[in-house]
């Protein structure tokens, strides 16, 4: 089990940046200066890039934390955080 | 190890949580409720500044302040203790809801009115970030040990009895007065704001005479409080790495199922399949006054067999049975546009709108009974006359709105969103006690708090603009906005059932 945990760790690392690509992708597709619909605003895209992108590092530390073997065992009292 | 709370001290400390947490969610939900009158009044369309301040007062006050509020009351509440922090709070949040409905509209102070606004919206949301964790907190550190998940639930109820509540008042004021009489510069939409200071007063009343957290008290006298809760709670690996897991192994899907049974799904019967104002909003009412003890029961039984798996549970069920509920809502209100089965139609009816560039809308309204469906509704269509009369009068299909359901089918749908909500009771019941179990007491507020609203404000607010976005994307299928909850949902729930535990930390005192 342990051992899934690690390589499952590796998926999580492949998807954050995955996840980033889209949000950009999905940016550049349609903001539109002219459009009135929200998917048309760039505050918007920005705004949601720009809180999604930490989360996403966050995703990616996770991943390699997974992979590292940090979650084979979790700590069973605050003293060992 | 500290002793908890008498019973009687535990219903004072659940009940003046409660209600203050209750009353922050319903000043928060009024705003989104009326932001149609709010748009009309304070950022008007035509003025591309306002415009800006209405999209950041919409979007920042979810996503960005909510977060931001959890690490700033969060760190407050680990220093200073969590009575005066979730006071703080919730002083902050009904003096802006109060402040918001007394803001002169655009008409009367100008580019002044949005920015207020904007600025009080910011507020609430910052007070919103501070309140959960705090009051979760304060109540799992007043409760034994094998009653956690029980207690804590009650400050579950809250956000989706604020949402109740707000919903209610809203239609008991829109009911009692004409349309132009609620949406008047200073009508009828005013007051939900008014009546928060009322509840905010009585709140505050009740929380002023609640004594500190017990465990926050003993670890004050000890000197044993944290000095820095951000450095404590992100910096250091061994606690930034349970963070994660909180974010992306439960609370990432708890988010997106919460947004997807209260918001999404009244979103969609009101724009897609075209259920009238009234009715969209009493199914979620009635659905939810049905689901709310559910959050209890989860909550007890997440003491007997643990957190995880009632979770766990809950996302499973949202992800398995998530399009087959929505279809059925799109399926059974599905009605024909010719060759229609009717009696009495009535004359149409004629709206005519002149937009900025002169060309003209034109909307027919033609009012249907549709027997042998069960639904009554009207049908709609809208012409584009051109102000260049070289172009063509632009047809739209003719679409069915406005539909009111009969008894069996109101019932059924009310039976639909119930179990839409009954998930939510799954995944939101035992997680206060979860959240609360998984950090120690030092930085408990600061580390709890800051997934909480990345998981619920960030990835439970975007299901309705990532599912308009999915929509616009791919037009052919209109469930496709449900990928995007079902997937953050599917994640999350590997992710938990991989790595969580479904151990419960009896002793949290540490």
């Amino acid at each position: 089990m342990n051992a899934f945990k690690r390589y499952l760790g590796l998926l999580f690392l492949v998807l954050a940046p995955f996840f980033i690509y889209e949000l950009v992708a999905g940016a550049i597709a349609n903001i539109d200066m002219t459009g009135k619909k929200d998917i048309n605003n760039p505050v918007i895209w920005i705004i949601i890039i720009a809180i999604f992108t930490p989360i996403a590092i966050g995703l990616v530390i996770f991943g390699w934390y997974a992979f590292r073997g940090e979650y084979d065992q979790l700590p069973h009292r605050s003293k060992e955080l | 190890m500290i002793q908890s709370s008498s019973a009687k001290t535990i219903r004072s400390v659940i009940a003046a949580s409660s209600v203050g947490t209750m009353i922050e969610w319903y000043d928060f939900y009024i705003f989104g409720m009326l932001s149609t009158t709010i748009s009309a009044q304070f950022f008007p369309k035509d003025n591309p500044t306002a415009a800006l301040l209405s999209t950041l007062a919409i979007f920042a006050a979810g996503f960005i302040v909510r977060p931001f509020g959890a690490l700033v009351f969060g760190r407050l509440g680990d220093l200073v203790g969590r009575k005066y922090t979730f006071l703080l709070t919730l002083i902050l949040m009904g003096g802006s809801t109060f402040l918001i409905g007394c803001v002169p509209s655009y008409e009367s102070i100008g580019i002044a009115a949005p920015i207020i606004v904007l600025l009080l919206r910011l507020l609430q949301g910052l007070a919103l970030g501070g309140e959960y964790g705090g009051a979760a907190t304060y109540v799992a550190e007043h409760a034994p040990v094998n009653k956690r998940g029980y207690y804590t639930s009650w400050i579950q109820t809250t956000a989706t009895l604020g949402l109740f509540i707000a919903l209610g008042v809203i239609l008991l004021v829109k009911s009692n007065m004409p349309d132009a009489s609620f949406n008047a510069q200073w009508g009828g939409w005013r007051y939900p704001f008014w009546i928060s200071i009322l509840l905010v007063g009585i709140s505050i009343y009740i929380r002023l005479k609640m004594k500190e957290s017990p465990m926050f008290s003993k670890l004050k006298a000890e000197g044993k409080t944290s000095v820095n809760p951000l450095k404590e709670s992100f910096r250091k690996k061994a606690n930034f790495k349970m963070v994660l897991l909180a974010l992306f192994g439960a609370v990432m899907g708890q988010g997106v199922v919460w947004y997807t049974g209260q918001f999404y799904a009244q979103n969609f019967l009101e724009t897609k399949c075209f259920i009238s104002f009234e009715q969209s909003r009493t199914i979620l009412l009635w659905a939810i006054a049905f689901a709310t003890p559910f959050f209890i029961l989860w909550g007890w039984l997440s003491d007997k067999i643990g957190r995880k798996w009632i979770m766990m549970g809950g996302m499973l069920l949202a992800v398995v049975t998530y399009r087959p509920i929505f279809q059925l809502f799109l399926q059974d209100t599905t009605v024909p546009i010719t060759g229609l089965n009717e009696k009495n139609p009535q004359p149409g009816i004629e709206k005519i709108t002149v937009t900025r560039e002169n060309d003209s809308l034109i909307t027919t309204t033609t009012p249907h009974y549709h027997i042998n469906a069960g639904i009554n509704y009207d049908i709609q269509s809208t012409d584009t006359v051109y102000a260049d009369k070289s172009k063509a009068i632009g047809h739209s299909k003719e679409k069915a709105v406005n539909k009111k359901l009969d008894s069996g089918l109101y019932w059924k749908f009310v039976g639909l969103v119930f179990i839409l909500i009954l998930y939510v009771t799954m995944v939101y019941g035992p997680i206060a006690a979860f959240l609360v179990e998984m950090f120690p007491t030092r930085i408990r507020y600061t580390s709890m708090s800051l997934p909480y609203h990345i998981g619920n404000g960030v990835f439970g607010g975007l299901v309705p603009f990532i599912g308009l976005l999915l929509t616009s994307t791919y037009t052919t299928d209109p469930l496709v906005g449900l990928w995007y909850p079902i997937g953050v949902a599917a994640l999350c729930f590997i992710i938990g059932m991989m790595y969580l535990t479904n151990k419960i930390d009896r002793n949290i005192n540490d």
